[in-house]
């Protein structure tokens, strides 16, 4: 099954469902989710979004259910349950939304998503998506590359790394009223893996907007590294000159690196790396399926990393 | 009134703790609508593991219970308790074994070699295994003493258990926080109950009155052998 067959080419576009309308505006579907919105809900049945496949960026393994997808999540800002995300995101407001750019670049300053989603057009792409807890999913995400985004805001040659912040609402996001993290979340990347094709920013899920437990309205994929790093409800980006303290390195920086790519030979200190289990895969007897160096996308990446040791640089 | 602990209470306890592992059981073969979600190895994992220590809780619980309510009723039902946690690390680690691991030894090898939690948790298996095929009438009078020295480590597998749970937790520790509470009160009280009544026994007050009737009515009950007499120090038992 492929998500076109979930959501067929012709129905999303007849709707003509603007882009802004599609996160919950304006468009056919949005009557509805807007009137859900006012209640503080989500809509039960999110807008589509009009995008490309690209084929060439995923990979054939057959994509996790919507259902597994979005119900079974990391999102500390709404509980350490996988089921506290689904349960209790629904009211997170997500439009309008502002980003905000700094650091060091050329242009910055704060934007609206519905602007910049106006100047990036989408495409859906199928990625594996590996946790650090040894589990795995296949994804059909749709999103746009990273690198579209941030040349836009001419980064300067002392931006060596890119630094991303979650929301920080504790009102609407129970989590962050707990200590169990450091607030709001933070992640980042290196320029170059920033502005790698393979780096997504991603607002939808089989051809949908992006459900609020999956990271709405914006949120980071990076398809090789495990999955802590795809930051959610992203509100800033900063181009910084020195390596940003990103939330689990810095909270336990003897378990978490600041590359997290995921490596079979290098163990988390207290479980193995070397295979996972594959969500959904519908009987109790599934095997593990072993764990590939770059999570199988070594041959795009690898060259990013040359000279530097795996072992060390987790 | 034995009659109905032993015909009416027992087996609704009995039946009852059964209960997660039937729901588990009717989710892994999809049966009645129940489902295990996204990641079902991994929910029968935490299940199992979840319910051994609660388990735990309740069969360390039973002695408290006796002498807040004076009724040695509680009691009866602390080795069934004891076998249900038994019952419940057993599906634990088979779950692990075959389902985690696909049954495969030496990536299992490895697994606990590296990974200190996994250890631990098979430690406490261990002893648990000891405890359960001692725990029958006959076991307990061959033992004699060396029964209750060796049921003291029900004691050490609550904490390895915690540990356990403690270890694997990737940030959130709230949930083995609270086991831990849980454990220490039930293990706590029995260090304070017996610095009293040692206490008590050292002031020179008269022999211990309510240790004599807990212990005949054990040997009634046949939880302490019937040869032993009164005096003998089967304290241990009744408190463990």
């Amino acid at each position: 099954m492929t998500p076109s067959d979930i959501t067929p080419e012709d129905r999303f576009i007849s709707r003509r469902a603007m882009l802004a309308g599609a996160l919950g505006f304006a468009a056919v579907e949005s009557l509805g989710s807007f009137a859900g919105e006012a209640l503080g809900q989500t809509p039960a049945n999110p807008a589509a979004l009009t995008f490309k496949q690209n084929a060439a960026f995923s990979v054939k393994d057959p994509p996790n259910s919507y259902q597994d997808i979005s119900t079974y999540n990391n999102y500390y800002e709404f509980g350490t349950d996988k089921s506290d995300p689904s349960e209790k995101a629904q009211h997170l407001r997500t439009h309008p939304w502002t980003v905000t750019v700094g650091g060091e670049a050329e242009v910055t300053g704060a934007f609206d998503l519905d602007d910049i989603l106006r100047q990036n057009p989408l495409e859906e792409r199928i990625y594996r998506l590996r946790c650090v807890e040894a589990w795995s999913m296949v994804v059909p995400w749709v999103g746009f590359p990273l690198a579209n985004l941030l040349q836009r805001f001419k980064p300067t040659s002392k931006a060596k790394y890119v630094e991303f912040k979650t929301l920080y609402d504790p009102k609407q996001m129970p989590g962050e009223r707990t200590g169990v993290l450091e607030w709001p979340y933070v992640e980042g990347l290196r320029i170059d893996e920033a502005m790698h094709p393979l780096t997504l920013m991603v607002v939808g899920l089989y051809g949908k907007v992006l459900p609020n437990q999956n990271g709405a309205p914006l949120r980071l994929v990076v398809p090789w590294k495990y999955g802590f790093k795809g930051i959610k409800a992203i509100v800033g980006i900063k181009f910084v000159e020195r390596v940003p303290r990103t939330t689990w390195a810095g909270s336990n920086p003897s378990e978490y690196g600041f590359f997290a790519n995921v490596n079979p030979a290098v163990d988390h200190p207290r479980w193995s790396q070397a295979s996972e289990r594959r969500i959904g895969s519908g009987s109790i007897f599934a095997s593990r399926i072993p764990t590939l160096p770059f999570n199988g996308y070594g041959d795009q990446v690898a060259s990013l990393y040359s000279g530097l040791d795996l072992r060390r640089n987790f | 009134m034995s009659w109905r602990i032993r015909w009416v209470a027992k087996p609704v306890v009995f039946f009852a703790c059964l209960v997660p592992a039937l729901r588990l059981a009717a989710g892994a073969f999809g049966v009645a609508g129940v489902s295990l979600g996204a990641d079902p190895v991994k929910l029968i994992l935490h299940t199992t593991g979840t319910w051994v220590l609660r388990f735990l809780a309740a069969t360390l619980l039973m002695t408290p219970l006796r002498d807040l309510t004076g009724s040695l009723t509680w009691l009866r039902f602390r080795r069934m308790l004891g076998l249900y946690v038994f019952f419940y690390a057993v599906l634990h680690f088979s779950t692990y074994v075959f389902l985690d691991q696909d049954g495969k030894l030496l990536a299992i090898g490895k697994d606990i070699a590296k990974h200190p939690y996994v250890l631990i948790g098979f430690l406490g298996f261990l002893m648990l295994i000891s405890l359960a095929v001692t725990s029958t009438a006959k076991a307990q009078r061959r033992l004699g003493r060396r029964w209750t020295r060796l049921h003291q480590l029900i004691y050490i597998v609550a904490g390895l258990g915690v540990w356990h749970y403690w270890w694997l937790v990737k940030k959130d520790i709230r949930p083995p926080l609270a086991y831990a509470a849980v454990f220490a009160v039930l293990i706590g009280y029995r260090w304070g109950h017996r610095r009293l009544r040692l206490n008590r026994t050292n002031r020179g007050s008269a022999p211990n009155g309510l240790q004599q009737p807990v212990e005949l009515a054990q040997q009634r009950l046949g939880v302490v052998p019937a040869n032993a007499r009164v005096g003998d120090r089967y304290t241990e038992l009744e408190r463990g």
